[in-house]
């Protein structure tokens, strides 16, 4: 478990030496303890005192990226197991299946399919991560030919390589280089030969065993072969298994501090029926999976993924924010009218899905409230009558619209007055208490 | 060092929870975390209602509305449709028309439409009402007593209007669903509320608000995981009741279950847009905690019973 200041500066030199930056032995063991530096800065630590201190202040699931440059994927470092104690951290990839005996359009077209994965939700990027290219032909040749293929074609997917064979393993690492590639694929059998190829390459390396007795044996033993980076398969496939194994190897990790299951988790969802696929994915999001391997990336199936990731791996201790900005609804004319609002997404998700089902075309301004809704944004002074006029002035509205008329929410009534004495010539007129007021509201001003 | 199974067992358990008469569904009852029978009681597979309506689906997305086409202009054609055809475990009959911006109906109407439905079908029945607090007050305590005896879920009570419907529920022996918005302290007082009216909390469910997939699930899912963690670890009795979700009215009116793929072509196929978004917000609940779940197409609910005899 964690070490406090106190007792890491015990293992320190006690030297005052500054070499690390800071003044004091103890101020370094202070940022030592808040993670905000790492040991090497103290060029005269004890080895055993690194021992100590690696071990303690290691994070419960270790750190692993996968790939390099703008799309590596960073992986680990969970702290909780539940969203509502403590943010997840790094959300888990998503990566799809190409097999070496596909055809060279199939594999062509798929890792085309990746590359152009990529969509904006919520201000958010959001994209398949990774392809995982398996052997399943058994023919080393063919999948190195077919590694170098999609390399080709998409150049900064990262990628993990499946194949229990080491001679494999190795030409198709080479073919990688030093993009941290994830192998995959090393077990009680192989798991000589398999370490030697990552380590050669500096790839990462994904294990599996029958259970997670033999999974964290193997793992210990993988880490004595030098390699540190591992991600582990426990070996289940059906939504039941992974249910079990998931939750113990996190809670293993996280609750016991059990290091050799303290690493990110593979998973294979592949069904043959893709929306019984798309909850199995839903599973390894929402329980502690790192890599989600899938056979179909259809767009409808990545939308919903990446949404629920999104939501999932949210902050639950900082409300989600929608840009400030104003949102065109349908397709407004200069006439059409303009409501306001404040930038909590929730606010924000009711009010525009409520604008929208009246199919009456408008605007709707959205202010940045830091996130707080309309009532909260009010009695917290974010949402003020001269903020509010601030915001129309500089939006630029006025060049955009005819009317000057602005509709603000209900439950603000009270600020009308102040509103129209700040925004020198328009109008406010009070909208209705709650979002689901907005249809009758709008389509009767419409007739 | 050798792996030990970090297992965890709790104080506390969720309430089995029997509804209907002829074929009864059962739910609840578990003493672990959602489908983690490797160290515990999972006795109840949750329960899929196909959610009806008294008035036509005029305002539901073409998507969903096509799969009830013909079926679906009166209540008793379509129960018996889900019953029948699509072999449904349950009902859910919402009360839409009630409502004063709809058409109003009456108390005394919406008792005929129960009857009517409860007639024609032998699996157990959701009765819900327009969620108009005020509305709702007289019509669920219409229904409830046009429903005597058949041992229904009625719902929902909410901090609003919870004292007549309790008295309906509790007088016509139904079991009551209790809705407050998002919150987990709400939730536990509108549940202390009613059993202080001496309502019998294992005869109730817990609905703590549902939210679609990238519009607020996060909310519904947390509030769900922290609710079953206070029932099951701190052994909160008022937090052991099983838990609702209603899962399609939320789905089905969001941006992503409507947008044609010309739109949005980065969205993909609308059609298995809409029926991913209803399947994967029914799943991510179930994995939070919910044992109800309320939906509509039927397509959704058949990927989200694979998913569950898989989890089983």
């Amino acid at each position: 478990m964690a070490l406090s200041g106190v007792q890491i500066f015990k293992l320190l030199p006690k030297t005052n030496c500054k070499k690390c930056g800071h003044p004091t032995c103890l101020a370094f063991a202070m940022k030592l303890a808040a993670r905000q530096v790492s040991l090497d800065a103290c060029p005269d630590v004890s080895e055993e005192a690194k021992r100590v201190l690696g071990e303690a202040s290691a994070p419960p699931i270790r750190p692993i990226t996968l790939g390099a440059g703008d799309k590596a994927v960073k992986m680990g470092e969970e702290t909780v197991l539940f969203r509502h104690d403590k943010k997840f951290v790094n959300p888990c990839a998503l990566a799809l299946e190409i097999k070496d005996s596909m055809t060279d359009d199939e594999i062509n077209s798929r890792a085309e399919a990746v590359a152009n994965s990529e969509i904006d939700r919520v201000g958010q990027k959001l994209r398949i991560d990774a392809i995982l290219v398996s052997n399943s032909s058994g023919d080393a040749g063919k999948f190195e030919n077919v590694v170098k293929a999609i390399s080709a074609k998409a150049p900064a997917v990262p990628l993990i390589l499946s194949t229990t064979n080491p001679q494999a393993a190795e030409a198709a690492l080479k073919v990688v280089g030093d993009k941290k590639a994830l192998l995959f694929g090393a077990n009680e059998s192989n798991v000589d030969a398999m370490a030697a190829a990552a380590k050669n390459n500096k790839a990462s390396l994904g294990i599996s065993a029958k259970d997670l007795d033999a999974l964290s044996a193997l793992a210990e033993k993988v880490k004595g072969l030098g390699i540190e980076d591992i991600v582990l398969d426990p070996g289940a496939r059906t939504a039941k298994e992974i249910m079990e194994n998931n939750n113990y190897i996190r809670r293993a990790a996280v609750k016991k501090n059990f290091k050799a299951l303290g690493y990110p988790i593979i998973m294979f969802a592949q069904r043959d029926d893709s929306m019984l696929e798309t909850l199995i994915a839903a599973l390894g999001i929402a329980k502690y999976a790192s890599i989600i391997v899938m056979s179909s990336i259809e767009r409808w199936k990545n939308l919903a993924l990446f949404t629920l990731r999104q939501n999932i791996y949210t902050d639950p201790q900082v409300p989600m924010q929608v840009e400030q900005k104003i949102y065109k609804i349908g397709e407004p004319t200069p006439e059409s009218p303009l409501l306001i609002t404040t930038n909590f997404s929730l606010t924000y998700f009711i009010v525009s899905g409520e604008a929208e089902n009246s199919k009456v075309p408008c605007r709707l301004a959205v202010m940045d409230s830091e996130g707080l809704s309309v009532l909260t944004a009010w009695a917290a002074g974010k949402f003020t009558a001269s903020k509010i006029a601030q915001f129309i002035k500089d939006s630029g509205i006025e060049n955009e619209i005819k009317h000057r008329e602005l509709i603000i929410p209900g439950a603000v009534a009270i600020m009308s007055g102040s509103i129209e004495d700040k925004l020198g010539g328009w109008k406010i007129t009070v909208g209705p208490r709650e979002a689901n007021g907005l249809p009758a509201f709008l389509k009767a001003r419409a007739n | 060092m050798a792996f030990v199974a970090p297992k965890e067992t709790y104080a506390g358990k969720v309430f089995e929870v029997v509804a209907g008469i002829d074929k009864t569904i059962v739910f609840g009852g578990e003493d672990v975390l959602p489908f983690n029978s490797f160290e515990g009681k999972v006795p109840n597979r949750p329960v899929i209602a196909y959610e009806i309506q008294d008035i036509p689906p005029d305002d539901w997305p073409e998507v969903v509305k096509k799969a009830y086409e013909g079926v679906s202009g009166d209540a008793v054609t379509w129960a018996k449709y889900c019953q029948d055809k699509l072999n449904a475990r349950a009902i859910a009959l919402r009360l839409l028309g009630t409502h004063p911006d709809r058409l109003n109906r009456s108390p005394e109407e919406a008792a005929k439409i129960v009857k009517e439905v409860l007639a024609a079908i032998n699996v157990p029945l959701i009765i819900l009402g327009s969620n108009h607090a005020e509305k709702d007050a007289s019509i669920l305590v219409a229904a409830a007593e046009a429903a005597k005896d058949k041992n229904c879920l009625i719902g929902k009570a909410q901090e609003a209007n919870y004292k007549t419907i309790v008295a309906a529920a509790m007088a016509n022996n139904h079991k009551l669903i209790a809705m407050s918005e998002l919150d987990i302290n709400l939730s536990k007082q509108l549940n202390i509320l009613i059993t202080q009216m001496g309502f019998d909390k294992e005869r109730m469910m817990t609905d703590p608000m549902c939210s679609a997939l990238g519009y607020g699930l996060e909310y519904t899912y947390s509030v769900m995981e922290r609710i079953r963690l206070a029932a099951l670890a701190q052994n909160d009795t008022t937090m052991q009741p099983p838990m609702l979700g209603d899962i399609g009215m939320y789905v089905w009116k969001v941006k992503e279950t409507q947008a044609p793929e010309s739109d949005l072509p980065l969205w993909g196929s609308l059609e298995e847009r809409g029926i991913a978004w209803e399947t994967v917000t029914a799943g991510a609940l179930m994995l939070a905690g919910a044992e109800v779940l309320i939906m509509r197409h039927p397509e959704a609910i058949k990927a989200v019973e694979k998913f569950i005899d898989e989890l089983m």
